[in-house]
């Protein structure tokens, strides 16, 4: 490598690095209890759990009608947004309410025991610390804006990774794999930790990077989805206004007809008429498959809000496909707790690679960059410079 | 240019890292126990490079 085009990736790396390190250090520090985000809500008992009944207990399954008409007498100022069943326990269901249709933060949880149709808590999703650590992770507080800033955060993460690799030749060129100079400054023993740790956590924290990055672009990729494949399926309601809930069918009615649509599968959610997930006409049904890849992906089905009837069950278009199966990636919650402890130290490792960064950074002060590299790892212009 | 023999344990080490965040999202059971094994290979070589104490110059 020439000194020139040294000089050109060590910008690179330097600048990307340093607009996005104090976001990502913010990322990384935030993300970690986000990790055990379940694990945290069951030890600190605001995990909504069934009780156990009785096995002599007759019970008849409670419509999901009569679930709704609770959680609304809870909040009769309200509409439903969105109905989703726990993953973990069928039996229990959560009903989100907001003041009208549109997305927003100010939202209220009923958790509805679907056995009883008792109500089984009112959980606030939307307080305490562990919401200050979700939404500093998703948006900064600031809803679209900052998840689009934070995305592009994650861009210049990848280019300071990317320009990292690149980097990683001239300076490992003439040392084995793996070595940490110790015996000479601490800034050299800091300077091989930071490529030994970037070089070995590479294609992880690329992975969860270019994944957080897409997931920032959920809301216009949902926006974009409706726009390409809702608006022929909605071309016979043009000018219709949302549903009235008086006017709207039976919810149970509907979640039939759509599971019989599309056997083999699970609801995952369902998306009130108006919502953005949804159509002002329709109740929409997503649905989850029963193999561990297909239990990632959802299956939307769009039942009119007034007959009951399947509208339509349009395929998942690719680029929401892309969307689900890069939230597992970014979450690290797809292989048990192990795999969540390996990610919280995969996180740790990626601060150590962000601080250690910033303190080469400091510590290097005016030097050029090519002071650091071990002899003879620069091509030189002139021949009699060049290598060994 | 880089030796091409300096590449090798990095690509190696991507190769299994890659594996790793897969193995579980395609299969579950020993997939899961395949992606903890494969995924554990960058955490281990951190820590040695950390406290490996002196063994290397």
């Amino acid at each position: 490598m020439k000194t020139s085009t040294l000089k050109t990736w060590a910008w690179l790396h330097k600048w990307s690095s340093l607009v996005c390190t104090v976001f990502m250090l913010l990322l990384c520090l935030t993300g970690l209890p986000l990790i055990f985000h379940h694990e945290i809500a069951h030890l600190t008992g605001t995990e909504v759990e069934a009780p156990e009944l009785p096995p002599d207990a007759s019970l008849a399954p409670v419509s999901v009608d009569r679930m709704v008409a609770t959680a609304l007498a809870l909040h009769p100022d309200r509409v439903v947004q969105f109905a989703s069943q726990d993953e973990d326990d069928a039996n229990v269901w959560f009903f989100t309410l907001t003041p009208t249709p549109a997305p927003t933060d100010d939202f209220r949880s009923v958790a509805i025991d679907a056995r009883t149709g008792e109500v089984l808590a009112q959980p606030r999703f939307d307080e305490g610390f562990m919401w200050v650590m979700f939404k500093l992770h998703v948006d900064l507080f600031a809803g679209l804006p900052g998840k689009l800033f934070l995305g592009f955060m994650g861009l210049l993460l990848v280019v300071a990774i990317v320009s990292g690799v690149v980097l990683y030749a001239p300076f490992m060129r003439k040392l084995d794999f793996a070595t940490v100079r110790r015996t000479r400054s601490t800034r050299i023993r800091w300077l091989d930790l930071h490529n030994l740790l970037g070089i070995v956590t590479l294609v992880w924290a690329l992975v969860v990077g270019a994944t957080g990055v897409i997931n920032t672009w959920a809301d216009l990729l949902i926006k974009y989805w409706q726009h390409d494949q809702l608006t022929a399926l909605l071309a016979p309601y043009a000018g219709q206004p949302t549903v009235p809930v008086a006017e709207r069918a039976s919810l149970q009615a509907s979640l039939d007809a759509a599971q019989r649509q599309a056997p083999h599968t699970q609801l995952s959610f369902i998306a009130f008429p108006g919502t953005a997930f949804s159509s002002p006409h329709h109740h929409t049904f997503f649905l989850r498959g029963d193999t561990p890849i297909t239990a990632k992906l959802l299956q939307p089905v769009l039942v009119d809000a007034k007959t009951a009837a399947v509208t339509a069950a349009p395929p998942l278009p690719w680029y929401l496909s892309a969307l689900l199966l890069s939230q597992p990636l970014h979450f690290g919650d797809y292989g048990g707790l192990p795999m969540q402890i390996l990610w919280a130290a995969l996180d740790i490792l990626t601060i150590i690679v962000l601080g250690s960064g910033l303190y080469l950074w400091v510590a290097r002060g005016r030097r050029p960059v090519e002071a650091d590299l071990p002899a003879g790892a620069l091509t030189a212009a002139a021949p009699t410079g060049a290598a060994r | 240019m880089s030796r091409p023999s300096m590449w090798r344990w990095p690509v190696v080490i991507g190769a299994v890292s890659l594996v790793g965040l897969l193995s579980a999202l395609l299969g579950d059971g020993w997939a899961d126990a395949l992606s903890w094994a494969l995924l554990a290979v960058p955490v281990v070589l951190s820590l040695r490079g950390l406290f490996g104490g002196r063994r290397r110059t």
